[in-house]
């Protein structure tokens, strides 16, 4: 630009037209779908893909679907539109599995006490002292409403457990009873003593390394030669127990990890106060650590829920199976695609839920986990 | 007192292994039956003819009659049975662990299973079977050694497959198999075209047939390839036990060799002059005590259960949609395999 | 804490009053513990099989197995051993563990970096994909995938030919195959000789090109000729031309070589799944690498695609590469729900072979020590390529 004359006032530039708007819808289409030539022509295909595809689709699904538990209406569809009435007809079967008929509002009740429980325990500031004997008694009356036997509730023996309630069982008593497990293996894994050491790591990597099935086969066929010969487990016991080691291999290093992540000198400082080893695990050590983790907690608590799926292959009824036992009948067989999308529907929004709020937690205890002072409960 | 965790999940694991009790189970399992006054007997999950549980939940079926049988014998009450429904894999280890007390599950009894699993055979076939093969109609097949290069559905575990095997290569015919753990799997392969043909006993292809859609599209081969005497089954080491379930079994075969049924049981209680019908009624010999048992055992089999004959026509007799003839299963007297040696 | 200065204490080993003394005794408790433990499981175990009457050892293994395998990489017959049966089924997991984890790959790349892409529809689909595909479980998908397959596909007696001689149905996808002949085996070893050969050249290349700063001239016709090493192997081996080809019987086809349409949907059951984990992966990868990377590259002149190739990717491996093997292993691990869907993998064979003789202890140990091999197979791998990375590092 050629420089001004001294004191003169610079000319005023020629017109011009006034900036692109960078807001607005008209930019945000610009920006995303149509920034250059290739994205242009990705746009066009995917939206005429679209266009065929998403109409159809909703047809299918929900216009032209038959939501009552007509077989001959199901029939006639022949296949040109869902069959939601299969899930109408044999909704019961597949959420409480082969749990009596008239007693099926126990499972419900339960499985509801388990999920506004687990809504209460979202939330960081219900993180209290109260907070674990409140979860040991709702895991007590869970037992109880599933089991019955007592307060005039008739007895229905764990074989008949089955469906949403079963999943949930597993996945808590699976995840409560592998914490403490895994805790002792990470504390292990980083001890001095080199015979705890090399048990943990021995136990946490070949227990890593084997497939989850091969975990409920060992609980399947092996336990029971495993026990001393008067003792017998039902199926359901050892299932947990397969399902708990299984899991607290996988919290062991979780929690490692968060022990890890601490910073050598809380040791240092603990001993210098003079708290023992033990005493300076339980108090200062182990309380940051595990806070530290929680959201890989709810990530381990996620794969856990998903996990529990596998049960079917030693013919347990869980979600999964239940449907397997719905899709028996050789009636509604035909409509396996509606029954498996219920139960998809199902685990997605469970599983979203979850790992949505596994994000939002890491995002909330990022900050405190910078202030340890806070993580006073 | 705060409860700390491990003492919580402590509590927990305790509640929920409350449900199992536990028992030593070193041979004496009539006592036990009888403490527990329940007999808890294997079946399969779902075999129409044998053992399958109707709508309302009730099972039914021949290997459910004979458990029954056993449960009015022992506790006096035929309905006093617990049964669990078990899979292929899952029928042998359930009888040896202890976790059920009779395997009545239509299981084939041969060598190995008797020598090599800890548990023996009865002696009692409740049904002569053998293995067949099942095919669409539409295939045109009319005979088992045209499945050259057929795709079969067997399932894993059972004296099926092995005998599918032993056949084929015998008749050098190359085939491809499908393999699946439940019989609901494979049923379901078969039926979506997935293999096209089912083989198993022939009781099994039968009640198989009344799953699919339209029954009358597929047809059953005449080949018979093996011996499948299908019976219950106890562990070994518990002779006491043992000698209960056979000659609960034998107890039905002679009820209808001598003509006794569920209508007549009373009348012919109260005026039969024949020793024998009075033996097995109640009112004569006692038989019973030398089994462990009380007098009336045979009389409360008959009355609550019925005779083998009523067994059979009520669960897969001509009038049922299995519709199988006694064939090989009547008695003796009329040409067939069933024989009861004397309850005497 | 090892105070400094503190004299090497004589006395009693097991001394309560010092710290090593103190570890001593609790590693003697401990070492007490684990065997009480373990000979308490032991005996109770030898009385349970003693009471049931089991056979135990490894015997079994030499014994004909007397049952089927439906398909395989590995020829088998009922009448072999029980030992080549567990080798079928090994055989048969990697086969799918191989395929799956190529697939996945492919598919994670893309989707990951599709997450990435700028056009705001081309990342919705890939964020509904790996959502969608990450929070429902394997199982449920793999019996999804499978029940359409054998639903939907046509009966085998009237296949879809979906190129000439290639028929889907649901017997499977088959194929024809060319007949073993030598010009094949010759073909073979001039492909096995001509990647030797294109992976020297591209060394050689480099290395000149980092020297001189110039690509050699010529090249690609050097990584051509390479290529034509199996060829000339084709033809010097007479040229055989003769193909097992499947044709369309009675029943169902027959020749060729096919895949079974439970390999199929475990396979694509399988990569779908695992190439959504691979996915965030590479996304979290690339997103790793400092922006500052990019725009230096970007003020270079690169294009957008040159940025990604050449400078954000390879930083980004270091980062991807270590959870993409453990992804592997799931993938290889995961293979065993494979037993679900009558897929004749290692589980699956393990699973029929304890039905047969009852000999359950001793399957399990087999099939966990397969996989523990392949665990530490891999991790040893991995140990190899990390010091190799960190030495590569300044």
């Amino acid at each position: 630009m050629p420089l001004a004359a001294e004191g003169a006032t610079p000319a005023p530039d020629s017109p011009r037209a006034p900036p692109r708007c960078a807001r607005g819808p008209g930019a945000w289409l610009r920006a995303n779908l149509f920034a250059n030539v290739p994205s242009a022509v990705a746009t066009l295909l995917l939206a005429a893909a679209l266009v065929r595809v998403l109409p159809a689709a909703v047809r299918w699904l929900v216009t032209d679907a038959v939501y009552s538990p007509d077989y001959a209406a199901c029939r006639a569809l022949d296949y040109r539109a869902a069959c939601w009435g299969f899930v109408a007809q044999k909704y019961r079967l597949i959420l409480f599995g082969r749990y009596p008929y008239a007693d099926q509002w126990r499972p419900l009740a339960a499985t509801l006490l388990v999920v506004v429980a687990l809504l209460v325990t979202a939330h960081p500031r219900s993180w209290r002292r109260w907070l674990w004997p409140a979860w040991v008694v709702i895991l007590a009356v869970f037992l109880l409403l599933m089991g019955g036997g007592a307060f005039g509730l008739s007895r229905v023996e764990p074989g008949l457990w089955g469906g949403l309630p079963l999943t949930v069982l597993l996945t808590l008593v699976g995840m409560a009873a592998s914490i403490p497990i895994g805790i002792v293996l990470a504390v292990g894994r980083r001890s001095h003593l080199p015979l705890a050491r090399a048990a943990s790591a021995l136990y946490i990597e070949m227990v890593r390394g084997v497939p989850l099935i091969t975990v409920l086969f060992v609980a399947s066929f092996v336990f029971p030669l495993l026990l001393p010969m008067g003792l017998r487990l039902d199926v359901l016991t050892r299932v947990v127990l397969g399902i708990t080691f299984f899991q607290a291999a996988y919290m062991a290093e979780v929690v490692r990890g968060g022990l890890q992540a601490l910073p050598r000198g809380q040791y240092e400082a603990a001993i210098s106060v003079g708290l023992t080893w033990w005493q300076a695990q339980r108090k200062v050590i182990l309380p940051q650590a595990l806070t530290l983790v929680i959201p890989s907690f709810v990530n381990s608590l996620l794969s856990t829920f998903m996990d529990t799926s596998l049960v079917t292959v030693v013919s347990m009824y869980d979600l999964t199976g239940a449907l397997r036992l719905a899709l028996g009948d050789p009636q509604w067989r035909h409509f396996f695609l509606e029954g498996y999308l219920f139960i998809a529907a199902v685990y997605f929004t469970s599983c979203l839920a979850m790992s949505r709020y596994s994000a939002w937690l890491e995002h909330r205890l990022g900050s405190w986990a910078r202030r340890p002072e806070a993580l006073r409960a | 007192m705060r409860l700390s965790r491990k003492t919580a999940v402590l509590f927990v694991v305790t509640l929920a292994t409350s449900s199992a009790p536990v028992t030593a189970r070193a041979g004496k399992t009539l006592d036990e039956v009888k403490q527990r006054g329940q007999v808890v007997c294997g079946v399969n999950t779902s075999a129409p003819g044998f053992s399958a549980a109707d709508s309302e939940g009730r099972w039914v079926g021949m290997d459910v009659d004979l458990c029954r049988s056993v449960a009015a014998a022992v506790l006096g009450d035929g309905s006093k049975v617990k049964f669990v429904p078990l899979n292929s894999q899952q029928r042998f280890a359930a009888l040896q662990s202890g976790e059920i007390d009779i395997l009545s599950r239509n299981t084939t009894w041969s060598l190995t299973r008797d020598a090599s699993l800890g548990i023996v055979f009865t002696g009692g076939i409740n049904y002569y079977d053998g293995q067949g093969f099942m095919v669409p109609k539409k295939l045109k097949i009319d005979s088992a050694k045209k499945l050259r290069g057929a795709t079969v559905c067997v399932q894993s575990g059972t004296t099926s497959e092995k005998n599918v095997t032993e056949y084929f290569a015998a008749n050098g015919i190359k085939y491809k198999s499908v393999v699946f753990d439940t019989a609901e799997a494979i049923q379901a392969a078969f039926f979506a075209g997935r293999c096209q043909a089912l083989t198993t006993d022939m009781s099994d292809l039968a009640g198989a047939r009344t799953h699919a859609s339209n029954p009358g599209d597929y047809v059953v081969l005449p080949e018979v390839i093996s011996k499948e005497p299908l019976g219950p089954a106890v562990r070994r080491g518990d002779d006491e036990w043992f000698q209960v379930v056979r000659w609960s079994f034998y107890a039905t075969l002679e009820a209808e060799e001598l003509g006794l049924t569920q209508a007549n049981a009373d009348k012919l209680r109260a005026e039969s002059k024949d020793p024998a019908i009075q033996r097995m009624l109640g009112v004569g010999e006692d038989t019973g005590k030398l089994l462990g048992l009380d007098k009336e055992w045979t009389y409360r089999i008959v009355k609550q259960v019925g005779n083998y004959g009523e067994s059979f026509e009520r669960n897969m007799g001509p009038k049922t949609p299995i519709g199988l003839p006694r064939g090989v299963n009547k008695l003796w007297t009329q040409g067939g395999l069933q024989y009861a040696p004397p309850l005497r | 804490m090892g105070r400094a200065g503190e004299t090497r204490v004589r006395g009693p080993l097991f001394s309560w009053s010092t710290r090593s003394g103190r570890a001593r005794i609790a590693q003697a408790v401990l070492l007490a513990a684990l065997f009480a433990a373990g000979a308490w499981l032991w005996n109770n175990t030898r009385a349970n099989l003693a009471a049931r009457q089991i056979h135990s050892g490894f015997g079994f293994l030499r014994e004909p197995a007397g049952f089927a395998i439906g398909e395989g990489l590995v020829p088998y017959s009922p009448t072999d051993s029980y030992l080549w049966a567990f080798a079928a089924g090994v055989g048969n997991t990697l086969r799918v563990a191989a395929c799956g984890i190529a697939l996945a790959t492919f598919l994670g790349i893309i989707v990951g970096v599709g997450r990435l892409s700028r056009n705001a529809l081309v990342r919705w689909l890939c964020t509904g994909y790996v959502e969608v595909l990450r929070n429902v479980p394997l199982i449920v998908q793999l019996f999804a995938w499978y029940l359409a397959a054998t639903e939907i596909l046509p009966e085998a007696a009237s296949p879809v030919e979906l190129a000439p001689h290639v028929y889907l149905s649901k017997e499977g996808l088959q194929f024809p195959t060319p007949v073993w002949a030598r010009g094949w085996g010759f073909a073979l070893a001039g492909l096995g000789l001509g990647i030797l050969c294109a992976l020297a050249l591209s060394r050689w290349a480099r290395g000149r090109r980092e020297r001189t700063g110039r690509r050699p001239r010529g090249l690609w016709l050097g990584l051509l000729a390479a290529a034509a090493l199996p060829i000339a192997g084709w033809v010097a081996g007479g040229a055989p031309r003769a193909l097992d080809v499947p044709e369309v019987t009675a029943f169902n086809v027959s020749g060729g070589t096919g895949v079974t349409p439970e390999f199929l949907a475990l396979l694509i059951g399988l990569a779908t799944f695992t190439s959504a984990y691979i996915a965030e992966i590479v996304r979290s990868g690339i997103l790793a690498v400092p922006h500052g990377q990019t725009e230096a590259a970007e003020a270079l002149g690169l294009s957008r695609h040159q940025v990604l190739r050449l400078v954000v990717f390879p930083q980004a491996l270091r980062v991807i590469i270590p959870p993409l093997t453990s992804q592997f292993l799931n993938l290889t691990k995961n293979s065993s729900l494979a037993v679900a869907i009558g897929f004749p993998d290692l589980v699956s064979i393990a699973n029929t072979a304890i039905n047969q003789n009852g000999q359950a202890l001793e399957c399990i140990v087999l099939i966990m020590s397969v996989y523990l091999t392949i665990n530490l197979a891999t991790a040893l791998a991995m140990g190899v390529y990390n010091r190799r990375a960190a030495l590569v590092e300044r």
